[in-house]
């Protein structure tokens, strides 16, 4: 066993430090350290090719000590895959074999996940014409059998939502498995990204996923003060947090609402559908955009917030918040609806763990996972948010975990709101530091962001890798509709309510 | 067979104006309950003018089943609507038995919906002409259990006919819900959940949802658009003025025998119940699919109490 660094979130290592492993090495250090017992979680698996060789790096955290590490390796055209012991890096290794042309053999459903040509030209993992990539059209899982059915459902679909396709395999109105496929949003964020930071980064990190602007705008930021080692004002730390606390009360109030609405329930659907708009108004109170565009700038935050403001600010979120857990209240005290929330779409915990899901739907089923507690950053290291976890993993649990979260962090935003630290919104960032890796975490409102960056010997991006918290819950999804009612699956699908295009790029 | 008079033909035409205004009055009641203003009252007017002007398109893979289907679903509900009693007046067209052909009339529309959404090949409708046929075959048995339970209650050796709308309608007064005890509010509840089910309102169904996955009436009529669609939606409403009328006219035939004011009277119980509608699609969620049978077979059950219930028989 190699030593490996000890890597904080969002503090560089040089790239020296981060030991470079044989093939066997790598896959067993990766295996040992993201097991169970380990503690460990992939965050980030991805590559970056050097000369006709790929070099692979993982970025593991462990949420129970606080820390990350960081462990590197160079394949050729293959290498053999960690999924079929480790179920964590199943859409990681998808992922690089579609990006690199890098087959991870063994790996049990290698199939692409966003439909791109391979960014080494010549090497596609599945020997494809780049000409013919097109989005949704690969093999599925089909289960053969008389009464066996099978029912497509998108790109297009009959909301205003974003496009993925989402295929049953079903026996009468009973589910027995989901492919999920997506891609159709695909823009290349990554790929823009590299040679970076250019003026255009940071929107494209403020447009990775819109309804999570501040979360992904916050971790490249981080990114940013970190490699230049820039300290942030605490007073531009502290209104951070309350945009990330902001962006996840109106995520999550829409959420609870949503949910009413999928099984019909008028009142809590009526109530948090306006209430939702209480909070993103009051996030266009601080800077002007509803989704928190602008707000958050490298080395500290675009606007201000003057003592009247904050006040009025207290006012709103609080009423809202409490407007809000009336509403829900609905929810618990309604048959009709625990009905249909009680013992719908449970994850168990082991599965949680073995496919690492993330946010939320991690901690409904018994994960005690939440960045703002195990990484703590910015203004969350002084005023921490308890953790909402539930341990029935149905979309009970899920909705349950949102409700306690909007609670704690209407609190949080009205004390820090209160009291808030005098002294500058914002200090230039100097130069990136070169040759060196940062891991930067943020508890976006659906878990885990992970921007990972590798800087080359000019301090420029040598690779930029973004982890939305959706590349990891998707599959969590699918293996929720496990012989449940195919009816069920809107239902279920809210109750991860998963980004297309933060797991597109 | 007997043929009514103009004030029996005067409330046909009440029902083919004023049954798009039912789903308009339980729409603005959900909204009241929102908090919300509502639509326009005279939306579904509106809505239905626009499909009628607008042209159908049709997928290469339907036939003239598919283009059957509106059409014959309509003229099958319009056909039953003549046998509805309404106001203390009789219906259009009574006989001896009426009730069978009624409830045989809506099958018949239910058949050509069914088969016109099989006709798509699509397994969204597919899989909502598979939930509406278990769902409607579990009500069926409600419709046809209550009305015999009413049939043997009100039966009277001496007056041949009573297996007739109509029959019953003049038969049942506020003296038989005195005497009947538990009959008459037994088949009030299973009609009530039949009602509910039949017209596609929650907790069976919700009219209201974008979500092919969980819909069983409206995903069956996906692939109509236009005019097609128009009746498609007429015919619902035509559906939920068939059976408020069935619950209001033989269950709660309130009326003082001057035929003006029993209309006025029929009408008002009709808005009465798209009020009741609305706010129980205002105040509970959805069943989950596979508990909607439990829910009709219940409904069933009741109706087949009221029945065996009644040991006495005639008055």
């Amino acid at each position: 066993m190699t030593a490996l660094p000890r890597l904080t979130n969002g503090h560089p290592v040089p790239l020296a430090d981060v030991p470079h492993l044989d093939v066997p090495a790598f896959r067993q250090q990766v295996l040992d350290e993201i097991r169970p017992s380990a503690g460990g979680f992939l965050s980030a698996f991805f590559g970056l090719p050097t000369g006709d060789r790929v070099g692979l790096y993982a970025v593991i955290s462990y949420p129970a000590r606080g820390v990350l590490t960081a462990l590197r390796t160079a394949v050729g055209d293959d290498y053999p895959a960690l999924t079929p012991e480790a179920p964590q890096a199943h859409w990681f290794e998808r992922e690089l074999a579609e990006q690199w042309g890098v087959v991870p053999k063994g790996h049990p459903w290698l199939k692409p996940i966003r439909f791109h040509p391979s960014y080494r030209p010549g090497k596609d993992a599945w020997g494809r014409d780049p000409e013919e990539i097109r989005p949704g059209v690969t093999e599925y899982f089909r289960v053969e059998g008389p009464e066996a059915h099978e029912v497509a459902v998108g790109p297009v679909h009959a909301g205003i939502i974003e496009p993925g396709h989402f295929r049953f395999q079903c026996h009468g109105e009973e589910v027995l498995h989901l492919e999920i496929e997506l891609g159709y949003q695909h823009r290349g964020v990554e790929r823009a990204m590299r040679g970076g930071p250019t003026k255009r980064s940071l929107h494209y990190a403020e447009t990775l996923s819109g309804d999570t602007t501040v979360g992904h705008a916050l971790a490249y930021c981080r990114v940013l003060e970190g490699l230049a080692g820039t300290p942030v004002p605490f007073r531009a730390q502290v209104l951070r947090a309350v945009a990330l606390e902001l962006e996840r009360l109106a995520n999550h109030v829409g959420d609870m609402g949503a949910l009413a609405q999928d099984v019909g329930y008028l009142p809590t659907a009526a109530f948090c559908g306006r209430l939702r708009g209480d909070y993103l108004n009051a996030t266009a109170a601080v800077c002007g955009n509803r989704f928190g565009r602008g707000l958050i700038r490298p080395g500290g935050v675009g606007f201000d917030v003057d003592p009247d403001r904050a006040a009025g600010l207290v006012d709103r979120v609080t009423a809202a918040t409490r407007d809000v857990v009336g509403a829900t209240d609905l929810l618990w005290n309604s048959t009709t609806v625990m009905s249909r929330f009680e013992g719908v779409g449970t994850v168990s915990h082991q599965a949680a763990l073995d496919v690492g899901l993330v946010g939320p739907a991690a901690r409904a089923c018994g994960v005690e996972r939440d960045v703002r507690f195990d990484f703590a950053f910015g203004g969350f290291r002084f005023a921490q948010i308890p953790l909402a976890v539930m341990t029935t993993g149905d979309v009970f649990a899920r909705a349950y975990v949102r409700r306690m979260e909007i609670e704690r962090s209407g609190e949080f935003v009205a004390a820090q709101l209160r009291t808030l630290p005098a002294g500058d919104l914002r200090r230039p960032v100097g130069a990136a530091q070169p040759d060196h890796l940062i891991a930067s975490l943020t508890e976006g409102w659906r878990g885990e962001i992970c921007h990972v960056a590798l800087t080359d010997s000019g301090g420029r991006f040598a690779a930029y890798k973004v982890v939305d918290p959706s590349f990891h819950n998707w599959f969590g999804l699918a293996l929720a509709l496990r012989d449940q009612q195919i009816s069920d699956f809107p239902l279920n699908n809210k109750s991860f309510n998963l980004s297309y295009c933060g797991h597109d790029l | 067979m007997t043929i009514g008079g103009a004030v029996s033909f005067a409330h046909v035409a009440l029902a083919l104006v004023l049954a798009p205004f039912l789903l308009s009055v339980i729409n603005r009641t959900k909204a009241a309950y929102a908090g919300r203003r509502g639509q326009p009252w005279l939306q579904p007017y509106y809505d239905l003018g626009r499909l009628l002007r607008k042209g159908a398109v049709y997928s290469r893979t339907t036939t003239w089943v598919f283009r059957a289907g509106p059409i014959v679903g309509l003229a099958a509900v319009g056909t039953a609507l003549l046998m509805l009693p309404f106001g203390r007046a009789p219906a259009v067209i009574s006989f001896q038995g009426d009730f069978i052909l009624f409830v045989y009339l809506l099958g018949t529309a239910r058949l050509f919906l069914v088969l016109a959404a099989l006709d798509t090949g699509s397994a969204f409708e597919g899989m909502g002409a598979n939930r509406e046929v278990l769902y409607s075959a579990l009500a069926e048995p409600a419709v046809m259990l209550g009305l015999a339970a009413l049939a043997k209650r009100l039966a009277d050796p001496a007056v041949p006919g009573l297996l007739s709308l109509s029959a019953l309608h003049a038969a049942m007064t506020a003296d038989v819900w005195a005497a009947a005890g538990l009959v008459v509010p037994l088949v009030a509840v299973a009609w009530w959940v039949v009602l509910l089910a039949e017209t596609s309102r929650i907790p069976v169904d919700d009219p209201t949802t974008h979500l092919e996955l969980t819909m069983i009436h409206e995903v069956m009529v996906l692939d109509h658009s236009g005019p097609d669609f128009a009746y498609i939606t007429y015919t619902a409403a035509l559906k939920v003025w068939l059976f408020g009328g069935l619950l209001v006219g033989l269950l709660f035939p309130l009326g003082v025998g001057v035929p003006g004011l029993d209309t006025l009277i029929g009408v008002a119980a009709m808005l009465g119940v798209a009020v009741a509608v609305g706010v129980v699609e205002a105040t509970i969620a959805r069943l989950q699919l596979p508990r909607v049978p439990q829910l009709l077979v219940g409904a069933t059950a009741l109706a087949a109490l009221a029945f065996v219930l009644d040991q006495g028989g005639a008055r």
